[in-house]
């Protein structure tokens, strides 16, 4: 059986990828905490990896024909979804910068978290053909 | 999509805010300027916040639909300064230099009190871009290490 890099890897790669996109949404939330009619965005984290999960496992719904409906959940792609303000400010901005900051924050270390898993992964590929 | 546009975005952010900084600067420094005309007299700075769309900025990857990229953000942008038009302060001062015939000097419409909240709020969203900027450093350090013992 061989070794590929897909199937030693796991779902870390998807979810490092993922991080890496939220990241970036939630910066650019923050840089237009100012922004006059801004609305804040986010990317849909569990829809995406439902979607990898089941691209990796094989069980998830292909669509052969033009007719066929998407049946994965509203975000599963990476598209940018809009926040509910709680309490959106008088020039129409939706971002709550202590909120995003937080989950900037969160995600950085969750990011840490499956970079971890990623590099320990890599690490037992390494030991496997060393044999020591 | 990648790390490195976290960096744009926070520049744009940290470049926006000093900016805002600057126009603040500015107003707090004429506060006191008197001027003899309406016309003459210095009026409040402010800076208008823009959200750069990735699309403007590579507009033959313009995606059809819904796709991934479709509508994300680049950061921020100064969309120009507006000048206030709130009314000017008319105050009668005789002896002043600049006193027109009625004696009356016109003293620039800032507000001291909204300058210095104004002040503020661009401090802390620029510490807060340096903090993003900061973050995306460290994960991008840590991907370098991927693979290494």
């Amino acid at each position: 059986m061989a070794i590929t890099f897909d199937k030693a890897l796991g779902i870390h790669e998807h979810a490092l990828q993922a991080r890496v996109k939220r990241a970036e949404v939630l910066a650019n939330n923050l840089a237009n905490a100012d922004t006059p009619g801004y609305k804040a965005r986010d990317v849909d984290f569990q829809a995406m990896m439902q979607k990898a999960q089941d691209s990796m496992t094989g069980f998830g719904m292909t669509t052969t024909h033009s007719g066929h409906m998407d049946t994965s959940s509203p975000g599963a792609d990476g598209e940018l979804l809009y926040r509910t303000p709680h309490q959106p400010s008088i020039d129409g901005n939706t971002v709550d910068a202590q909120a995003e900051q937080t989950r900037f924050m969160r995600n950085a270390m969750d990011y840490q978290a499956s970079f971890q898993f990623l590099s320990s992964r890599f690490s037992g590929l390494t030991k496997a053909l060393k044999g020591e | 999509m990648s790390l490195g546009n976290i960096f744009d975005i926070a520049g744009s952010g940290m470049t926006a805010q000093s900016l805002r900084l600057n126009t603040t600067a500015s107003n707090i420094a004429n506060a006191e300027t008197a001027s003899s005309s309406t016309d003459t007299t210095y009026r409040a700075r402010k800076p208008v916040f823009a959200a750069i769309q990735q699309a403007m900025l590579n507009p033959d990857q313009q995606g059809f639909g819904m796709g991934s990229e479709e509508g994300a953000g680049a950061g921020v942008r100064v969309e120009g300064i507006v000048e206030s038009d709130a009314e000017l302060q008319m105050r009668y001062e005789p002896n002043h230099p600049a006193a027109n015939e009625e004696g009356y000097v016109y003293y620039p419409n800032v507000n001291v009190v909204e300058e210095m909240a104004d002040m503020m709020s661009s401090s802390r969203s620029f510490q807060m871009n340096v903090d993003v900027m900061n973050t995306a450093k460290s994960m991008m350090q840590r991907i370098l290490t991927l693979g290494q013992q």
